[in-house]
């Protein structure tokens, strides 16, 4: 009787739960693996202030000719709230960050004003005394790792490209690409949706899409961890995306190599309606939801260019774009797969 | 040499000097292995009384040599009144009682605490003496024991190979009464025990030999006379005898008193001096035999550790040592399984606090704890307040429901609350703080699934930390630890997939 429950159970968990050998043999990179073979092999913890402080990022963005959004403010320490005000108040749209927070905590993004009063994305009002809260609650390290204090800036907010309007529900739609030792490897667009609340982390239920690295177009889909085809909310199909400007984009992210010196590199980049891609932020703890939405193992691809010889590893930053976008091309885009 | 083979030989030295030190302190010193094993410890108590004439009194009693398979835990000598040293004769040790004038029934004590060990009892050789004194017999009265004597030698002679056998054949012969010559002997040695006669018999053969006084240890023994056993010498190494079988060899609980034919005691300035013996058993944690053998011996291993410490450090020890212990769950399920936690080590934390609490009581605390904190941190955070001052104010606050929480148990008459207090209030501030954020940024689902997590973690945790050989080992082989450290070292050097990995990427297998 016994056996017969735990077949039933073993059964039940199988539904659920794969083979570790099959994620191998897909070439599935794992959270222990990234941890130990990459981010403790390729990125030197000495370089780690420049990708978790945004101020420092946008300095040593500078300095590389790598585009950002354009930094209004900077408060070192606790600033007072006349001095925060006035900053704010000749601005209609802002959008005000810890320097260190991670995973996208404590950003503060204002679209518009009614009246007295500031408007988020989503429509709610937040008045002067929530702003002046929340600049207070960044300085003294709410959300930044292990509660330090932290540095407050104010960023112009980005003139988005309207080719992703249909994509997103209310928030703000970004790529990600990872790129290895200056190669990217992989790429994916990150869309809120409705049940995302306007959020774009996948684990909030925001929709990922894997672009094909070769063209910039969309192909494979996936919110929650089911496969989807078109937007939740806006009913757009994915297979009719494309990234405008895709080997510009990639150009950038690749040159955040160098900008950084980290091996394993994640970089955020939005597109502006007038400037094209700007570098958001870069992580050097990137995380593994790229896989699900590209449907397809990161381990393989950071394998091949590890077997790369030194010289290849040489390359500028335009051949090693030429590089990425020829080995990494996804084998079948969306068209092919549906008329298959 | 690669990081990885580092931490590979790095682990094994560390798991073998763990696990070295561990079977050392196990075999040598003793100390258990399970949790819960009890050693018999025998209390020998020596009475000697006598009645004192009046004058100057010296009482002097031969103490018991060190045995291979009895340990000494202890010793302890009454004396109300007596002078009391140990002096050292020949190679023996006796207690000496002494006083200048004493009159009336005296009763000296001397009481010592042993141990069986596994081991020969005797230690060979010995120096003892193997010069025969051949017995005088030759009187005219005398002649017809002579002869018997003789004849039982002859006899026994006959049917034997060497010494060891010719003393078989001998006690045998003493023991057997149908045989005439031993009536006739024991007729004439009016009073005397069979030791008494073998020594006089095996003297006549020219065999060095002597007694051996001992005790059985027996449970409840009270009022005991010494037992003999006989050791002969067969030419080269002495060899024991039990005279009332022939056996060769030590009984096994036996406990020797005295070898060689001196006296038991010696007293001066008194008459009817007597010693009789009584002998308890009692059952001992096998540790706690350990600990006084060891400290008896001042074994570095034991005399450098946690133990020297005095029993209050000893036990909040007891609990340190768990926290590794603790630190290993959360590592096993991170790499392994990959449960998300609020704080990666607060679990651990939390456990501890359950183990002082009991479990349900600790669950039910701290839930209650986290829901009123996070309802009233909800309210802090409408009022503007500067992040240190609030987690502040919520430390306060949770510091004074926990205060409530123990006064209204308390009044309610359930005491379990009462260990509330063993909570850590900044870490538990800390948490109604980071949940709250949770909740702000991610949703009330993210709370329960984290809490639900941290909750998880404790409890296994708490679990492992209870276990009852978990407690034992940590506390009694700190060196465990080091295993521990390799073994964590170990894990950390495991890149495969976690548990939820394999649900989470589901998806890119189908």
């Amino acid at each position: 009787m016994g056996r017969f429950n735990l077949n039933q159970f073993l059964a039940k968990l199988r539904g659920g739960i794969v083979s570790p050998f099959a994620l191998r043999r897909l070439g599935v990179l794992g959270m222990n693996a990234r941890n130990v073979h990459y981010i403790a092999r390729y990125n030197d913890r000495d370089l780690y202030p420049v990708v978790d402080d945004k101020l420092n990022t946008k300095r040593a963005a500078r300095r590389h000719g790598i585009r950002v959004p354009e930094l209004i403010a900077a408060f070192d320490s606790q600033p007072s709230r006349n001095r925060v005000l006035q900053v704010i108040e000749p601005l209609w749209q802002f959008v005000i960050k810890p320097a260190r927070g991670s995973g996208g905590k404590g950003i503060l993004v204002v679209v518009g004003r009614e009246g007295e009063n500031y408007l988020k994305p989503s429509g709610a009002q937040v008045t002067k005394e929530d702003v002046l809260r929340h600049v207070s609650n960044i300085h003294s390290g709410l959300y930044s790792l292990g509660g330090k204090p932290d540095r407050v800036m104010i960023e112009a907010l980005v003139d988005f490209d309207p080719i992703f309007d249909k994509y997103s529900f209310e928030g703000v739609p970004d790529i990600r690409v990872i790129v290895f030792r200056g190669f990217p490897v992989m790429a994916m667009l990150r869309c809120s949706t409705h049940s995302s609340d306007g959020k774009a982390n996948l684990h909030q239920g925001a929709v990922g899409v894997g672009i094909d690295l070769a063209t910039g177009k969309s192909c494979h889909a996936v919110q929650r961890g089911l496969r989807i085809s078109r937007h939740p909310d806006t009913e757009m199909p994915f297979d009719e995306l494309v990234v405008p400007g895709w080997r510009d984009l990639l150009r950038l992210a690749s040159s955040c190599y160098e900008m950084t010196g980290l091996g394993y590199l994640g970089c955020d980049i939005v597109l502006d309606r007038k400037r094209g891609p700007l570098l958001l932020e870069a992580n050097a703890r990137p995380g593994l939801a790229i896989q699900v939405a590209n449907g397809v193992g990161l381990r393989t691809r950071l394998k091949h260019i590890e077997a790369l010889d030194l010289e290849q590893l040489e390359k500028s930053v335009e051949e090693r774009v030429a590089y990425s976008m020829e080995a990494f091309a996804a084998p079948r885009t969306m068209e092919q797969q549906a008329s298959a | 040499m690669s990081p990885r083979a580092q931490v590979y030989i790095l682990a094994v030295l560390l798991t073998l000097m763990g696990a070295g030190l561990t079977i050392y302190k196990n075999r040598e010193l003793g100390f258990p292995l399970l949790p819960g094993e009890y050693r018999t410890v025998w209390t020998i108590e020596a009475k000697v009384r006598f009645t004192a004439d009046g004058g100057p009194v010296k009482a002097a009693l031969t103490l018991p040599r060190s045995q291979r398979n009895m340990e000494v835990l202890g010793e302890t000598f009454s004396s109300s009144g007596f002078g009391f040293n140990i002096v050292r004769d020949d190679d023996e040790y006796r207690a000496v009682w002494s006083r200048r004038s004493a009159s009336g029934n005296q009763s000296l004590f001397y009481q010592l605490d042993v141990h069986q060990t596994p081991g020969a009892p005797l230690e060979q050789p010995l120096e003892l003496s193997t010069e025969v004194d051949k017995p005088f017999l030759g009187a005219r009265e005398q002649e017809a024991v002579r002869q018997a004597i003789y004849s039982l030698v002859e006899g026994a002679r006959d049917r034997s190979a060497d010494t060891r056998t010719f003393t078989a054949q001998l006690l045998t012969a003493l023991n057997d009464p149908r045989n005439q010559d031993r009536n006739l002997i024991f007729g004439y040695f009016k009073d005397r025990t069979l030791v008494d006669v073998a020594l006089v018999v095996l003297a006549a053969a020219e065999i060095p030999a002597h007694r051996i006084r001992g005790l059985y240890l027996e449970d409840d023994r009270r009022r005991l006379d010494p037992e003999d056993l006989l050791e002969v010498y067969d030419g080269r190494r002495w060899v024991v005898f039990e005279p009332n079988t022939g056996n060769p060899g030590v009984p096994k609980n036996f406990f020797i008193w005295q070898r060689g034919g001196k006296s038991l005691l010696d007293v001066e300035g008194g008459r009817n001096s007597r010693v009789t013996f009584s002998v308890i058993s009692n059952d001992v944690p096998a540790r706690d035999v350990a600990m006084l053998s060891t400290s008896n011996e001042k074994e570095a291993l034991v005399d450098f550790s946690i133990y020297s410490l005095p029993i209050e450090q000893q036990s909040i020890f007891k609990l340190i040592l768990l926290v590794p212990v603790g630190a290993l769950v959360v590592v096993l399920l991170r790499v392994f399984v990959g449960l998300r936690t609020s704080g990666t080590f607060m679990p651990v934390l939390l456990a501890i606090a359950f183990i002082e609490t009991r479990l349900f009581t600790g669950l039910a605390i701290f839930v209650l704890i986290l829901v009123l904190g996070l309802w009233v941190r909800f309210y802090l955070s409408r009022l503007n307040l500067l992040l240190v001052a609030r987690i502040a104010a919520v430390v306060v606050t949770v510091v004074i429901l926990m205060g409530a929480i123990s006064v209204v148990s308390y009044k309610l008459g359930i005491e379990q609350a009462l260990t509330v207090t063993f909570f850590p209030m900044i870490i538990l501030a800390w948490t109604i703080e980071r949940m709250s954020i949770v909740w702000e940024e991610d949703g009330p689902y993210e709370v329960v699934v984290q809490a639900g997590g941290s909750l998880l973690v404790a409890v296994l945790a708490w679990w492992v930390m209870t276990n009852r050989f978990v407690e034992h080992w940590t506390f009694n082989f700190p060196e465990l630890l080091l295993v521990l450290l390799g073994i964590i070292l170990i894990v950390g050097n495991y890149t495969g997939y976690r548990l939820g990995e394999l649900m989470r990427f589901r998806q890119l297998v189908r």
